[in-house]
This record gives structure tokens, C-alpha cells and sequence, in this order.
């Protein structure tokens, strides 16, 4: 095949790519974008066997019937609850196949057009280097997210003295090895930029604590896509860079709406820490009235409402409670009351958590919410429902200045009438700071396992009709 | 006779000079190749800077297109955009492919094959994901109508 026919099909292919994305803007549009995104995929892929460089098609074909089968297998067998690690391990795939790709490139260089094996162009030495960084980063920054997510790893931030100057002082000596890469090409500059910035993927990740991830997991989607795009200059194929631009765009548009909604700054995250020394500082409130409820009284106040707002969190995926949540829900519209959902741009683990784990439960899409939308409306909700949520909904974020989250945007459920807590314990959320939420008059703490608390509710709900 | 005498002596002599002659043009011509091939690869490092500013242009375009794009994805289809961007950027595996297909087998193909090979798990499973997360959403779209 023709170099022009080619670069002809990875045009259209980055037009699949465009469209897979603009089909996100609805779910009734977004289907059709995913089959527009393997279009493109497939194209890419028979377009790069054709071309004239291409000898030998059982082994590369071998390789993708492997991978392949390895993915869908995986794949089909996810839990949807176990979306965020699942991601986060595809991400450092991608990372580790980028350093992959740079390696390859360099001790072959004649068959990408970059070179030859003595003298690689001097501009393809550079990108080769920063892809294969940027990959070798995502790869094991995403082995340590994949790990925090799973439970494998605890979700505390792991912070030791000089972290921060260990970080800054390998980041530097990449620097340093891509400047005599780009020089003289030593192999062994290669191998070391890749290998320091191998441990710098882990380094930058494990100080950074359990729910920060939102963001690191959209942090290393950009990554990704920036390795791509660093690829895609080395072997001057637009194709590449078009892809990694979109991907890497994306990501860092994530990252960007997740620091919003937890208004830190970007740097702050990265720097990690948070959560572990503030947790010191809750111990000191002392003892406190709390009204707990059962389930029995809980499904009273939920009867009797004309209106609920569903807050769901992290604890409704750990407990898996959804499907009784929705279950909950046509029980009480049927009652005639009216039920929403509201979600919290951080709620969960990775952005759009919630919203995949209600659309499993069958929760119309209609019923929920985005919190710009229903923030004002708590004021004439009766019932506010919070289940496995607690910093999201934390009035100190408003009115404590001394608090590490004052200024995160909240969810406003403390202005609705009667504030049920579904809740294991009065323990602090992960930002380790009491909620004045638990102890206001009107708010009922329901303690228990978020599942088999919805499953009680149910019960006493259905024996009220 | 004299001059048929010393006739051997003279082609001897111009043998002589043809060969230098010949020596001349043998150098003359591995200056002419050498200056050809410095001259060439000139043109490929110029040739490959040109490239560079239309990869640059490309790049900075397709984050202008990524930037609106996603921008305009609805909030809660956050967690199929991250498994759709992220199965569309094991598009690597057209630079993998690449090495894993050369005529050459060596330690370039090997690590060619293992780049196929992961893009591929990254690929399929990226898009069997976001089908199975966008087949609920549809779900309950057909359950409301």
C-alpha cells in the first residue's frame, strides 16, 4: 500500500477517535461513538499491516490474538464495582507498551525512517526519551493507583522525609540523561531514563491517599495519552499525535474538574500527603449527642416525605448497595414521593463513578443529578439520604476556615428537612475531619453496612403499605 | 628499432599514469559519495525538522480539538470517556506493529511483539468496557420510554 493511502486511513482513523469522543456527549449518541472508536482502531491497525514496511504478519497477529483474548476475558468478567482499578491497570498498559514502542525504535531505527542504528535524528532521540519516560512513569504510577484502588495496598499516603527532594532530584537527572541521549545516544541513557523514571512513577503515586485518586487515575489517563503523542513525534506519525493529543487533553480536562471539586490545586494533590496528618487533629471533639436511628424509623421518615435526595458516595460502592438503593426508590415513588439523586463531582473513586454504578442498578438517567443542578433545591427537600458519603456533604467546608476542605464545594444537604446518615461509624471520612452533619438535630444516623441498611429500609417500607 | 625499443618503456610509463589517474578518480568520486551522502542526510535532518513543525501543528490542533470535544461530554459519562480514551490511545500499537513486522528478527521485533501485545489487552478491553458501562445507560433510557 501507498505511503499517501496510508496516512490517508490514519486520518480517517483520528476522525473515529473524534467522533468515539463527541458520541459522549449522550448516552443515546454514545454507542454509536464507541463502534466509531473501533472503526477507527481497526483501521489503524490493517492500514499499518499494509504498509510496505510490514514483512511478516503471523507473529504481530499472534501477538494481538493473545492480547486480545487476554483483554475481552478480562474485561467481561469485571465487576462494575472494580471499574476504577480495572482502569487504572489498562492505563499502565498503555504506559509500559509506550516504553515498549521507544525501545524498539531505538534498536531498529532504519525501519521507522528515524535513522540509522549509529545516528538516530537528533529531534526523534529527544521524543523517543520523553515518551518512553512519560510511559515508564504512567506504567508504575498506575500499578500503585491499580493497588490503592484493589485494597491490595492501604489507602494511607505513604509520605517520608526528603520524598518531595528525591522526586525533584531524579526528575532533574532524567532531564540531564535526555540532554547526553540527545547528544551522543548512548543505549545506556536510555535504559536509565527509563528505569529512574520507572521508580518516579512509583514514587509520585504512593504519597498520594486513597480518595485523591479521582484525580490520579484521570492524571495518568493524560499521561497516557501524552506518551502516545510522544511516540507519534518520534516516528513522525500523525496518527499518533492526534490520539495522544485527544487522550491526553481529556485527562488533564478530568484532573481539572476533580481538583474543582475538591478545590486543591493540582500541585497540591501531587504532592500528596493529604488526609494522613490531618487525621490527628479530629480526635479532639470530644463527646457529642447523636440521634441513630433504625431502619424501621428510618423507612418512617422516607414514607412520610414528599421529597428525597439520594447522596450517594464511595461506602454505596464498597457496600454495593445500589440495586437495593433503586429498589428504595420505586418502593417511595410509588408512594407518591418524588426521588432524585445528587452526585458530587468526587464522589466514588474515579470521575463519573457513581453515575456508572446507579446506570448498573437501572437508575433512569433523568433521576440524577449533577450537584450544580440540585444544590439549591435541598432547601425544600424533605429527606436528604446520604449513603457511604461524609466529606462531600461536610458543612466546614463553608464555615470553618481552620478546616483542611474549607472551600471544597459541598453538597448542601444539611438545609433539607431531615438528613438521614447511612454510615459503618462516626468515624471521619478520608480527609480525617469530623462532620458537624452527625450531630445536628435533625439529622438521624443510620449505622450499619450501607446494603443491608437499604435491604432493612425496604422491608420496614414494604410492611408500611 | 630505437623507438620500438623503448616502446614497452613508454606503455609502462603510461600505465603508470592511468593507474594514478585511475587512483585520482577512485578518490575524486569517495569525496563525490561522501559529500553526496553529508549532503543527504543535511536534507533528512531538514527534511525531518520540517516534519517536526507539521507534527507540532497537528499536536497543538488535536488538544484544541480534545479540549472542546471533551468538554462537551456530559459528567456522567466521565468513567466510559476514561475507558474510551483510554482504549483508543493503545493506538501505539501501530508504532509496535511496526518493529514486530520487520523483516529482521532481533531484539527490536521482540520488544515490537510485546507492545502488540499489551496495546492489544488495552484495546479490546477498553472497548468491551465502555460498551458494557454504555449498555446500562442505555438500559434504562429504553426502560423510561
Amino acid at each position: 500500500m501507498a505511503q499517501g493511502v496510508t496516512a490517508f486511513i490514519y486520518l480517517l482513523a483520528a476522525v473515529c477517535f473524534i467522533l468515539a469522543l463527541r458520541g459522549l456527549s449522550h448516552p443515546k449518541t454514545s454507542r454509536q461513538g464507541n463502534i466509531f472508536g473501533m472503526v477507527g482502531m481497526a483501521l489503524a491497525i490493517v492500514a499499518t499491516l499494509a504498509a510496505p514496511q510490514i514483512s511478516g504478519f503471523v507473529l504481530p497477529i499472534i501477538a494481538i490474538v493473545i492480547g486480545g483474548a487476554a483483554g475481552t476475558a478480562i474485561a467481561l468478567r469485571i465487576d462494575m464495582t472494580q471499574l476504577p482499578q480495572l482502569v487504572a491497570a489498562f492505563h499502565s498498559l498503555v504506559g509500559l507498551a509506550a516504553v515498549f514502542v521507544a525501545l524498539a525504535a531505538f534498536y531498529a531505527p532504519q525501519s521507522y525512517g528515524i535513522g540509522t542504528a549509529e545516528a538516530i535524528h537528533v529531534s526523534s532521540r529527544i521524543e523517543m526519551a520523553i515518551g518512553a519516560g512519560i510511559g515508564a512513569i504512567t506504567f508504575t504510577g498506575s500499578i500503585i493507583a491499580f493497588a490503592k484502588l484493589a485494597g491490595i495496598m492501604g489507602g494511607t499516603p505513604l509520605v517520608f522525609r526528603g520524598q518531595h527532594m528525591l522526586n525533584l532530584g531524579l526528575g532533574i537527572l532524567t532531564l540531564v540523561l535526555i540532554a547526553v541521549f540527545a547528544v551522543a545516544q548512548p543505549g545506556w541513557s536510555l535504559w536509565l531514563i527509563v528505569a529512574i523514571t520507572l521508580a518516579l512513577g512509583f514514587l509520585v503515586i504512593l504519597p498520594i491517599g486513597g480518595a485523591d485518586m479521582p484525580v490520579v487515575v484521570s492524571m495518568l489517563n493524560s499521561y497516557s495519552g501524552w506518551a502516545a503523542a510522544g511516540i507519534g513525534f518520534t516516528l513522525t506519525n500523525n496518527l499518533l499525535i492526534i490520539t495522544g493529543a485527544l487522550v491526553g487533553s481529556s485527562g488533564a480536562i478530568l484532573s481539572y474538574i476533580m481538583c474543582k471539586g475538591m478545590n486543591r490545586s493540582f500541585i497540591n494533590v501531587i504532592l500528596g500527603g493529604f488526609g494522613g496528618e490531618s487525621a490527628a487533629a479530629a480526635k479532639d471533639t470530644g463527646e457529642k449527642a447523636v440521634t441513630s436511628g433504625s431502619a424501621d424509623d428510618a423507612g418512617f421518615i422516607l414514607g412520610n416525605a414528599g421529597s428525597v435526595v439520594i447522596v450517594p458516595g464511595y461506602g454505596m460502592a464498597v457496600g454495593q448497595a445500589q440495586h437495593a438503593l433503586r429498589e428504595m426508590a420505586d418502593i417511595l415513588k410509588q408512594h407518591g414521593v418524588s426521588v432524585r439523586y445528587a452526585i458530587h463531582p468526587v464522589a466514588g473513586r474515579m470521575p463519573g463513578h457513581m453515575n456508572v454504578l446507579l446506570a448498573e442498578a437501572n437508575v433512569p438517567y433523568e433521576d440524577v443529578y449533577e450537584m450544580e443542578e440540585i444544590n439549591r433545591d435541598f432547601q425544600t427537600t424533605d429527606v436528604a439520604f446520604v449513603i457511604g458519603a461524609n466529606d462531600i456533604t461536610n458543612p466546614a467546608a463553608q464555615d470553618d476556615p481552620s478546616s483542611p476542605i474549607y472551600g471544597m464545594p459541598i453538597l448542601n444537604v444539611a438545609e433539607s428537612k431531615t438528613v438521614l446518615f447511612v454510615k459503618r461509624s462516626l468515624s471521619p471520612g478520608y480527609a480525617g475531619i469530623d462532620n458537624s452533619l452527625f450531630y445536628k438535630d435533625n439529622t438521624m444516623m443510620l449505622f450499619g453496612d450501607a446494603k443491608q441498611m437499604v435491604e432493612g429500609i425496604v422491608k420496614a417500607l414494604e410492611e408500611q403499605t | 628499432m630505437a623507438e620500438g625499443a623503448d616502446l614497452p618503456e613508454r606503455a609502462q610509463g603510461l600505465a603508470e599514469a592511468a593507474r594514478g589517474l585511475a587512483d585520482r578518480a577512485e578518490s575524486l568520486a569517495q569525496d563525490a559519495a561522501s559529500a553526496a551522502s553529508e549532503s543527504g542526510a543535511a536534507e533528512a535532518v531538514g527534511g525531518g525538522a520540517g516534519e517536526q513543525i507539521i507534527g507540532l501543528t497537528v499536536f497543538v490542533l488535536a488538544v484544541f480539538v480534545g479540549y472542546h470535544v471533551v468538554w462537551s461530554v456530559t459528567p456522567a459519562l466521565h468513567s466510559p470517556l476514561m475507558a474510551v480514551t483510554n482504549a483508543i490511545s493503545s493506538v501505539i500499537i501501530v508504532g509496535a506493529l511496526i518493529a514486530a513486522g520487520a523483516a529482521e528478527a532481533g531484539i527490536s521485533q521482540a520488544f515490537g511483539l510485546v507492545g502488540v501485545a499489551l496495546a492489544a489487552v488495552n484495546i479490546f478491553g477498553g472497548f468491551i468496557v465502555t460498551q458494557r458501562m454504555l449498555a446500562m445507560f442505555m438500559q434504562k433510557q429504553r426502560t423510561k420510554s
